[in-house]
């Protein structure tokens, strides 16, 4: 069996979780076995980008000495043998067009992507 | 006869805070009643949706009392489901995120809910005839 892992919530509660949850519920079944690709749309093209910078949060006293790092996540995907695509459309439209991405990461147009769907047994929206 | 459907859900919103729960319960019932054997991983904030201790409460603006409020728990819904796809030939295999569990302190579950991970939901979608993920939004 083969899924589809569509994420467009971005940012959700990262900072507490310290990571992307459905970046890392891939990363889980993967280590279980899974075979899974990643698309990453509307919001969550950004994931894609390498440079984010989480760290600094602290209230009062406490301090968050790990911070989520999710460009590196998504890296991490790719070098567990997970596929990543990010739709082309939602980075132009956000002017991220000509922003470096991680290393290994492929684009996908919206016109590819349902030819993309076919190949697998499950599709996950996120 | 019918022959019986093993379908798989997955849950993500916490009670109380999106309707998308109520439909998914909905949706839940018309398989539990076709005796459907049904799965259900309940990810991050829904593994409080069948939190032991939630209470029904008052309603002031309401002018009830707690026992005429008759406040909807969530906990009371599997329960009456997981009763509901017995009574009809069929079973709810409940499953919560063990992290999601305990970073959230709901530890204490009603019977019949049981603590897994992402590789116990890969399994069950493995073995399901369709999986169905209902994520949270914004």
């Amino acid at each position: 069996m083969k899924a589809l892992q569509i994420i467009e919530t971005a940012y959700r509660a990262t900072i507490e979780e310290q990571d992307d949850t459905v970046v890392w519920f891939t990363h889980a079944m993967r280590g279980a076995g899974a075979e899974l690709a990643v698309v990453l749309r509307a919001g969550a093209v950004n994931y894609a980008l390498p440079g984010q910078d989480a760290s600094g949060l602290a209230f009062g006293d406490w301090r968050q000495t790990q911070p989520p790092r999710i460009a590196g996540d998504v890296a991490a995907l790719l070098g567990r043998g997970v596929p990543v695509y990010v739709v082309t459309e939602d980075l132009r439209i956000r002017g991220l067009a000509e922003a470096p991405l991680v290393d290994g990461v492929k684009c996908i147009s919206d016109e590819q992507l349902p030819k993309l769907v076919e190949e697998y047994d499950h599709v996950w929206s996120w | 006869m019918r022959e019986r459907k093993t379908l798989t859900f997955l849950l993500m919103d916490p009670p109380y805070e999106s309707a998308r729960t109520t439909t998914a319960f909905r949706v839940l019932q018309v398989a539990a009643q076709r005796g459907y054997d049904i799965k259900v991983f309940a990810y991050e904030g829904a593994v409080a949706l069948s939190f032991a201790q939630q209470t029904a409460h008052a309603n002031a603006v309401h002018g009830r009392d707690a026992e005429t409020e008759h406040h909807p728990l969530p906990k009371d819904w599997i329960a009456a489901l997981m009763r509901d796809a017995t009574a009809n030939g069929g079973r709810i295999d409940w499953v919560n995120c063990g992290l999601c569990v305990d970073e959230r302190g709901v530890g204490a579950a009603i019977e019949g809910v049981r603590r897994g991970s992402p590789a116990d939901f890969w399994k069950l979608a493995t073995d399901s005839d369709n999986t169905l993920v209902i994520p949270t939004r914004g």
